[in-house]
């Protein structure tokens, strides 16, 4: 057997190939320690379903969200202008992505800026793959029967309407889905969205991770769910501040197939 | 018959109008304080979504409870008024319910309808005055209402009940009348709800009802015109305002931030990009973001003048709810009192925007709004699409380009994205390193 391949765009182009898909891996998918695991999952669901993708690697920038939401639209338009310049040089046509924060700014934002894609997040993706069968499920693996709760991303619902195919995936995994009190439009946001992730809290009686994560586990729930690098900081944080960390796991959905598939 | 109560009548008529127009050209001028912006696109959808969630109620039933008593109230207000327009015909004909030799057991059918939802309001708000007052439901008795907004919305509920119960006492006396062959008075069938009324009244004397019936109906004319003007300076313009502000709804994907093309035309001169069209820098460069309600777009403005405080999205806020200062609420209520301010000051020749103070700094706080996740809760939660969040990022955008005013771990970050292109201090040179662990692995 062949090892898994992670090839670049640069690659692609220098052997006269373009990719069907480019995989934006996003910041938190190429230096947050626990996400790089989220990355080389999905990495590993591309390669044994065969897709055709490739990678930018070291070519690829943020895309400027943090900059954006915080109020810094000269540095935001420099990283977009920058990644707009890469992507039409490679002529890039369709682009996933696990981080819902890249999804929302290439999908919405660049196209003012000279960017236009079909942007798709990694859960409509692997929905898509297994609604037509490359990936078959096996039952949910260590997850069977037992209960995972979803925790809705503000980037991927209420900003841009995705709500069903992370829920399709999980309930494809034969697990028992619980919902919290604030799920879909009523989500709660787990308190990094708006460049939050990147500073302390204001002043307040509690942080938002923690409110957010103690409704989760009320649900009961053996695994939380999230589609988002920040969602899995936060949650996991979370969960660690309630010393729950042993019993209560937190994962991306991209985990829970490889998980099933037997790929991690 | 004399024609003093006509000429009566056409006073307070035309006095009101006098007073509205002044009073809509004032609101009108402070909303276009704001900059200029087009949305008249996709009039389709923008149809639609009035017709949904401004005429429909659509939003307003995510919570059912105030959703059913509010509908209440929407509907006898919409339907009570098709009655003020025969009350305007009388005042002015000096007839007496026009309507009902022309409409027979119709016209009898409509007034026990609009006697049914005359009692439906008179209820609702009963029970909106206990949720405010008594059980005090945490939306409606936050601080950012002590004072006038508390006592606006007390006065309203206050001023619904005595227009209702004028409406239902003014039918009991006059069929009382009728019933006893007086002049002038039409017999109807019977009226369900008023008829309860009638033993309260009954003993009285023709000229005493006589008095009470023309009380009660000059009561609820002349306080339908007073309450028309009262409108104009309370968080009850939502009655009017919420069919444009619908209309005029943001319809993009709530997650997307509106480009800023002044900084595009920098940002690509920087970069060497050839620029489309016009190269030459605008003759008068605008600042960037909003500090003022004059930086922001009349859209936010109208936005505020149709918030009715109801507070939804302030009790979704995920910052409100962890007790941060931030409240969306009060954004709206700060924009629409510094709009009010503004525009008193430029009609009473003052100084109006010059006047040294603005909307961040003296209304809203940098941390108010540095609290704010940009997780569209607020959006998603107003009955009548208001978008506080647009206004959040316009101030952040201020203190950001216009004084570099921004939390110390922000500035950290925009550095750290210029210089190694993550929000993270990594090297880019390292951004690939990820797939090497999965490059040495044999594939399953």
């Amino acid at each position: 057997m062949s090892n898994y391949k992670v090839p670049t765009m640069a690659e692609m182009a220098a052997s006269g190939d373009n990719p069907e898909i480019l995989f934006w891996v996003g910041c938190a998918g190429s230096f947050d320690e626990r996400y790089k695991a989220v990355t080389q999952a999905f990495v590993k669901i591309l390669n044994k379903v065969g897709v055709s993708f490739a990678v930018l690697g070291p070519e690829e920038a943020c895309t400027g969200d943090p900059a954006r939401r915080a109020g810094n639209e000269f540095l935001f338009q420099m990283q977009a202008v920058a990644n707009i310049q890469v992507m039409n040089g490679y002529d890039v046509k369709k682009v996933v992505t696990a981080c819902p924060h890249c999804f929302n700014t290439i999908k919405n934002e660049y196209p003012a800026l000279g960017g236009n894609y079909e942007v798709i997040h990694h859960s409509q993706f692997l929905q898509t793959l297994i609604n037509e069968g490359k990936i078959v499920m096996k039952g949910g693996g260590e997850f069977k029967g037992k209960k995972i709760t979803f925790h809705d991303s503000c980037y991927l619902g209420r900003a841009n309407n995705v709500y069903e195919a992370p829920r399709e995936i999980i309930k494809a995994l034969d697990v028992e889905l619980v919902e919290m009190k604030r799920c879909r439009t009523k989500g709660l946001c787990c308190g990094a969205g708006g460049a939050q992730m990147f500073k302390e809290p204001e002043a307040g009686k509690k942080d938002i991770n923690i409110e957010r994560t103690e409704e989760a586990l009320r649900t009961g729930a053996s695994a939380i769910a999230v589609g988002c690098p920040f969602c899995l900081t936060m949650m996991s944080d979370g969960v660690k501040n309630k010393e729950k960390e042993n019993e209560v796991k937190v994962f991306d959905l991209a985990e829970l197939i490889a998980k099933d598939q037997g790929l991690s | 018959m004399s024609i003093l109560p006509q000429i009566i009548f056409l006073l307070f008529f035309a006095a009101t109008g006098y007073v509205l127009y002044k009073r809509v050209s004032f609101l009108k001028r402070n909303i276009q304080l704001g900059k200029a912006e087009s949305r008249n696109d996709r009039s389709t959808e923008r149809w639609q979504t009035m017709a949904l969630v401004a005429f429909g109620q659509k939003k307003m039933f995510k919570r059912w409870i105030p959703a059913l008593l509010h509908l209440l109230v929407y509907l006898g207000f919409i339907v009570i008024n098709l009655e003020v327009a025969e009350f305007i015909i009388d005042g002015i004909t000096g007839q007496h319910r026009i309507f009902a030799p022309l409409l027979g057991g119709a016209y009898t059918f409509a007034m026990n309808f609009f006697e049914f939802l005359a009692v439906g309001v008179l209820i609702s708000c009963i029970i909106f005055l206990i949720r405010r007052n008594i059980t005090k439901v945490p939306r409606l008795s936050m601080k950012e209402l002590k004072g006038w907004p508390a006592l606006d919305a007390n006065l309203i509920l206050v001023i619904e009940i005595c227009l209702m119960m004028a409406i239902l006492k003014m039918n009991a006396a006059d069929q009382i009348l009728a019933s006893r062959g007086v002049e002038h008075y039409t017999q109807l069938g019977p009226l369900f709800f008023s008829s309860l009324l009638k033993p309260m009244l009954v003993g009285f004397s023709d000229s005493f009802l006589m008095f009470i019936e023309r009380a009660a109906w000059w009561f609820h004319i002349v306080g339908i015109l007073g309450f028309a003007i009262y409108v104009t300076y309370s968080k009850h313009l939502h009655i009017f305002l919420a069919f444009p502000n619908t209309w005029y709804s943001n319809l993009k994907p709530k997650g997307e931030m509106a480009n800023m093309p002044e900084v595009t035309n920098e940002v690509n001169m920087m970069l060497g990009i050839p620029t489309e069209g016009n190269t030459e820098p605008p003759a008068e460069i605008g600042r960037f973001g909003a500090k003022d309600i004059n930086d922001l777009s009349w859209v936010n403005i109208m936005n505020a003048y149709s918030c009715t405080e109801c507070g939804r999205c302030t009790s979704e806020c995920p910052a409100n709810i962890t007790g941060k200062k931030l409240s969306p609420r009060k954004v709206m209520m700060d924009v629409r009192d510094r709009a009010e301010e503004v525009g008193k000051s430029i009609d009473t020749g003052g100084k109006g925007l010059e006047d040294g103070k603005s909307l961040l700094g003296d209304y809203i706080s940098q941390e108010e709004i540095n609290a704010c996740t940009s997780c569209n809760a607020c959006v998603e939660a107003c009955p009548v699409n208001i978008d506080p969040l647009s206004i959040i990022l316009q101030m952040r955008r201020y203190i950001a380009m216009e004084e570099s005013g921004s939390p110390a771990q922000w500035n950290a970050m925009f550095q750290n994205m210029e210089t190694s292109f993550s929000p993270w201090k990594f090297s880019p040179s390292d951004r690939f390193n990820w797939a090497e662990k999965v490059k040495d692995e044999e594939m399953k």
